[in-house]
């Protein structure tokens, strides 16, 4: 497969055999059903802790946290503070997500969560938190249900997310220094300044961040997102740091977050146990 | 479902669109990148729906800095009023379990948008290819019903090839013969459905593999000039060194 700039990439073909469409034109009440109630199951539901009329909420700022560095930052720097409350928190069931198996219960602390949180102080400013996995059949949905949460009258949204530096491509030579740095995207609304430079070309965004993206693209809400390329696999501290310059303009950062907090967030992708130890 | 860009929505009656399938060498994709690239068509629209998987990247067609920072979506049509063509260019594959929603949407936007034909372009696996298949040109064409009547003596005149059927029972004599697009992910049941719905379509399509699919896509768009003449003199691949002509 070659790319609209000419390098060969040896991937497999994403072309589906025609052969799988023929079963599913064939398919019965019975197989309907099963379709209908794996749609079910799969779908993405909101729930308010605390309001009542279940509306949505006037919002000047949406900070959305995707990924182990994205949501290891907010957590430090900006929920560990205590001036935030859990209004909302989202589920959803994949086969990556199972959930914790208790239905229509909020996750518990340490358990994969999309949660969404408004600052005391300013209530205008809420950040989601997502830490589960959502399937790509579902990140159309989560990002109506999410942001049909917030008012979008004079809202911007910030997205945060981490990509790995082996799928950065550039022409020039990435010194170990340089890593990890901020890329951005922004939608066409948006005129503000923005942290980063944007992201080159061939490179793109995928996901929950490229889901959110697009929709604020096409529904005109000022949205930029910042892609964190970092080289090392777990969550790390000089990678969550990179963010700060993302949000600094909108958020007010713990300067330093304990060491405390900072090692749980980076401890969590240890191996639990070692066949060797 | 199609947003526009801008505030006017743009009307497409009586234009001619081109779309990709999501196939074998991505060649229909190409395709559709070089013939926006080379007709520096504009985006009217993003085409905004759940069957897609998403994606965001920066306008992979700017040729100056200050178009570099246009976001791109994973559907977007593109316009070329002069010559009244429309453009999709589908940057992601169709989620599995939506290929059925995708192509009722599909259909539906072409009946409501008033397109004077559609064209589909797309690629289907050459190691597929039987023996008759191996001779000759690897460009094939198929037209629905609908446009059967207008284009036939067209595509005939300029020496065009159709689609071969194959034996549904390969070696068997008097079995059914159907169609058999391997690799060309959606293209036959979205020609299946436009033939169905009196949709008038043409499918254009390469056999080839996968590996360096430029000149495929080169040879794709050359042969759909043949037909439509959207470019007055072929497009080639510029060697390394060459200037622009």
């Amino acid at each position: 497969m070659a790319t609209f700039f000419g390098e060969v990439v040896s991937v497999y073909s994403r072309a589906v055999e025609e052969d799988e469409y023929d079963d599913m034109t064939n398919e019965n009440e019975e197989d309907e059903q099963i379709r209908r109630e794996i749609e079910e199951k799969r779908a993405v539901d909101v729930h308010w802790l605390s309001q009542t009329d279940g509306g949505s909420v006037p919002c000047s700022d949406l900070i959305i946290a995707v990924g182990l560095n994205a949501t290891g930052f907010v957590s430090a720097y900006a929920l560990s503070s205590g001036g935030w409350t859990a209004v909302a928190w989202i589920s959803l069931w994949n086969e990556r997500s199972p959930g914790s198996g208790r239905a229509n219960t909020a996750p518990g602390p340490g358990e994969p969560s999309c949660v969404l949180y408004q600052q005391k102080h300013s209530p205008s400013v809420l950040i989601c938190q997502c830490s589960c996995y959502v399937a790509e059949d579902q990140l159309f949905q989560w990002t109506e249900k999410v942001l049909s949460c917030v008012q979008t009258r004079g809202l911007t949204v910030t997205v945060l997310s981490d990509c790995s530096v082996a799928e950065y491509k550039t022409s020039d030579y990435l010194s170990e220094s340089s890593v990890p740095f901020l890329r951005s995207l922004r939608t066409s609304a948006h005129t503000g300044p923005v942290a980063s430079p944007a992201l080159e070309q061939p490179n793109i965004s995928t996901g929950l961040a490229a889901a959110v993206l697009s929709h604020c693209q096409v529904q005109r809400i000022p949205a930029v997102l910042y892609q964190c390329y970092s080289d090392v696999l777990q969550p790390d501290s000089l990678s969550m740091q990179t963010y700060r310059a993302a949000v600094s303009a909108v958020l007010k950062l713990d300067p330093s977050p304990s060491a405390d907090v900072l090692q749980k967030i980076t401890r969590g992708g240890e191996l639990q146990s070692n066949l060797y130890t | 479902m199609f947003i526009a860009s801008g505030d006017v929505v743009p009307s497409f009656k009586g234009f001619t669109l081109i779309m990709p399938a999501v196939s074998v060498g991505n060649v229909g994709q190409l395709a559709v990148d070089l013939l926006i690239s080379t007709l520096n068509m504009a985006r009217v629209g993003h085409f905004h729906t759940d069957c897609l998987i998403p994606m965001a990247g920066n306008n992979p067609y700017a040729t100056c800095a200050e178009e570099a920072g246009q976001l791109s979506t994973s559907a977007e049509v593109y316009c070329h009023s002069d010559s009244k063509l429309a453009v999709l260019q589908i940057r992601t594959p169709i989620i599995q379990t939506k290929v059925r929603s995708f192509r009722k949407l599909m259909v539906s936007w072409i009946k409501s948008s008033g397109f004077l034909r559609s064209v589909l372009l797309s690629s289907s696996q050459a190691y597929h290819r039987d023996d008759q298949q191996l001779h000759g040109t690897p460009l094939r064409y198929l037209l629905t019903p609908s446009l059967q009547k207008e284009e036939a003596p067209r595509v005939e005149e300029l020496g065009w090839r159709e689609m071969e059927r194959i034996s549904a029972f390969p070696g068997v004599s008097d079995s059914e013969q159907r169609l058999y697009i391997p690799g060309g992910g959606v293209t036959k049941a979205l020609y299946t459905d436009c033939c169905t719905e009196g949709i008038s379509m043409a499918v254009v399509l390469i056999f080839c593999s996968e590996g360096d699919n430029i000149p495929d896509a080169f040879a794709l768009v050359n042969h759909l000039n043949d037909w439509l003449h959207l470019l007055e003199k072929p497009v080639r691949v510029r060697k390394c060194g060459e200037s622009e002509s």
